[in-house]
């Protein structure tokens, strides 16, 4: 059921982008998500998809494994393509009984379809390219100044850790207690919307049950391991920016800025 | 032998939601030396869980005092050091692993005693050298198996440096390979590394292999000795609803019959030679 999200998902290889800081990955993908909200073209978003085509290769990911993750958001992308195409007004340039495609509405569906796919392109890499150990270490890191104004900047970083930890415990758990109440002749495929969500009922309760029962017993376990906060902390794993790094981030600044200018 | 863990009539009520005290622990008094190995046993809701968390000072007593290594637990500042002392292992192999690959969850304690990068690589490579999971360091824990998991979580241990470790049943959700991979690792840390060592435990073959076994019932120590001596008392043992190893059962009931069978037997080849013995004579 759960199976098959290519999305975003880790993709262990060794590359010279994998080698990369995390957070000169972060700070890349806000620049390139910053980018396309600024430009409006098809040139600029041809460039800007050049521009990933070329860090997908320099990654060593397989192009079709990366696409492959936009599939669960072929739907989103489809209605964002049929909602501009038809719902646009000016020159009509095609006609499917009462709906009316225009000039304008074909130009502005294909942008946004593509500022959307580009969107999620860029930053799957991130999380294609980047352990989640090293993407939370990362965050904390870049979060670390904002801890002023009261950001919970460890506690953010070690709920994602969490979070990342426990999802595969629950999906496993989920599907022992869907097996379990199938047995037991439960149905979550069939039937009307509504019955199929109240069948899910004896599904989530004890998911929850258990959840809090895990979140508790995780807890007193961290403090027996002398768990305090963030304060006085160390790590196995440092980061380390090196001239790569800032090399990647003055070129990638260089191009965003060349681009937001010149499209 | 020197003392590192004291128990003094200690007693523990919990106040539950409807106001109620319920008393868990009753003038529970202890002593654990350094490099001893002590089982606990008893049914469910002895206590045993309750008196495991004051060794680490996650419960506090509400009267008597408990002390590790000379420390007393109930002082705050002790509480760190308390901690760093005497490691925990619980049932659930699953809500005790924190991190999402197995060398980041057994730096996680050196991580939080602010141990320097350097010194925390050293201390996850020697510990999960010890525990045997070195080819699993770069692993997600999720998809190891039950005793690979507690394993891991000893090694988490393992790697604050602990004087004691704790472990409340860690073999009860395990599979019978699980249990004894467990199991064999904290006999041999106990063995070479001289780790002193409470195991809680409700099977008794494993209480059997302990230096002393501590019988629990209703917040006090029942039973108390060798465990040869405790699962010789075959009679109490089951008035609390506890079993008794297979072979010693049946040497205590070879020794009523009036054979001359020692009743305090644990292993099966010693009970086999003595009868080989007197058949043959
Ligand atoms: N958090 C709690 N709140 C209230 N009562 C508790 C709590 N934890 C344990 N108890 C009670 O304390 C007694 C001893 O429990 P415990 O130490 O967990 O026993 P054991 O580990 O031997 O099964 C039981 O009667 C149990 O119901
Ligand atoms: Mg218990």
């Amino acid at each position: 059921m759960l199976d098959g999200i290519t999305l975003g998902q880790y993709v262990p290889t060794e590359s010279p982008i994998h080698n990369l800081d995390p957070r000169t990955k972060i700070i890349s993908s806000v620049l390139l998500i910053v980018v396309l909200f600024l430009v409006e073209g098809f040139q600029g978003y041809l460039l800007i998809g050049l521009g990933i085509l070329g860090i997908i290769a320099a990654a060593r990911l397989p192009l079709g494994f990366v696409l492959k993750g936009l599939r669960p958001l072929r739907l989103i992308l489809l209605i964002t393509l049929l909602l501009h195409l038809f719902m646009t007004e000016g020159r009509e340039i095609a006609r499917l009984g009462p709906l009316v495609v225009t000039y304008e509405g074909f130009n502005k569906g294909v942008l946004m379809t593509l500022r959307l796919g580009l969107l999620v392109l860029a930053t799957s890499l991130l999380t294609l390219t980047t352990s989640p150990i090293r993407l939370t270490d990362g965050l904390e890191d870049l979060l670390n100044p904002f801890k002023r104004v009261g950001l919970p900047a460890h506690e953010l970083a070690m709920m994602m850790t969490i979070a990342l930890r426990f999802i595969p415990t629950l999906f496993e758990e989920t599907e022992k207690i869907m097996k379990a109440q199938k047995a037991r002749g439960a149905d979550f495929e069939s039937g009307k919307l509504s019955q199929r969500a109240k069948n899910l009922v004896p599904l989530l309760v004890p998911l929850f049950v258990s959840a809090f029962r895990r979140a508790d017993e995780l807890a007193i376990a961290m403090e027996a391991r002398c768990y305090r906060g963030g304060e006085g902390r160390t790590k196995l794993h440092t980061l380390q920016m090196t001239r790569a790094d800032y090399l990647a981030i003055l070129l990638l600044t260089a191009g965003v800025i060349v681009i937001a200018v010149v499209f | 032998m020197s003392r590192l863990l004291e128990v003094r009539d200690l007693t523990h009520s919990y106040l539950t939601r409807t106001g109620e005290e319920v008393e868990a622990l009753r003038k529970v008094s202890l002593e654990v030396g350094a490099g001893e190995f002590v089982a606990i046993v008893g049914h469910n809701g002895s206590g045993k869980s309750t008196l495991a968390k004051h060794l680490n000072a996650l419960l506090l007593p509400s009267t008597g005092v408990v002390f590790v290594d000379g420390l007393d637990t109930s002082v705050p500042e002790n509480l760190w050091e308390v901690r760093q002392r005497v490691g925990m292992v619980f049932q659930n192999p699953d809500n005790q692993l924190v991190a999402t690959t197995v060398e980041e969850d057994v730096a996680f304690g050196p991580e939080n005693l602010g141990v320097p990068s350097a010194e925390i690589r050293k201390r996850v490579d020697e510990a999960l050298a010890v525990v045997e999971m070195s080819e699993f360091a770069t692993r997600p824990p999720h998809n190891l198996s039950g005793g690979q998991k507690q394993r891991v979580a000893i090694a988490g241990v393992l790697a604050m440096r602990p004087k004691c470790i704790v472990l409340d049943e860690p073999t009860a959700m395990l599979d019978p390979k699980g249990r004894q991979e467990v199991l064999r690792t904290v006999q041999r840390l106990n063995a070479e590394e001289s780790m002193t060592v409470v195991w809680i435990t409700h099977f008794m073959n494993e209480a059997a292999q302990a230096d002393r076994v501590l019988v629990m019932q209703e917040g006090r120590i029942a039973i108390e000795g060798s465990p040869r001596q405790v699962f010789s008392r075959v009679e109490e043992l089951k008035e609390l609803h506890l079993d008794v190893p297979q072979v010693t059962e049946l040497a205590f009931l070879l020794n009523k019959a009036g054979l001359p069978v020692s009743p305090e037997l644990l292993c099966e080849e010693e009970l086999v030679s003595i009868l080989v013995d007197k058949l043959a004579g």
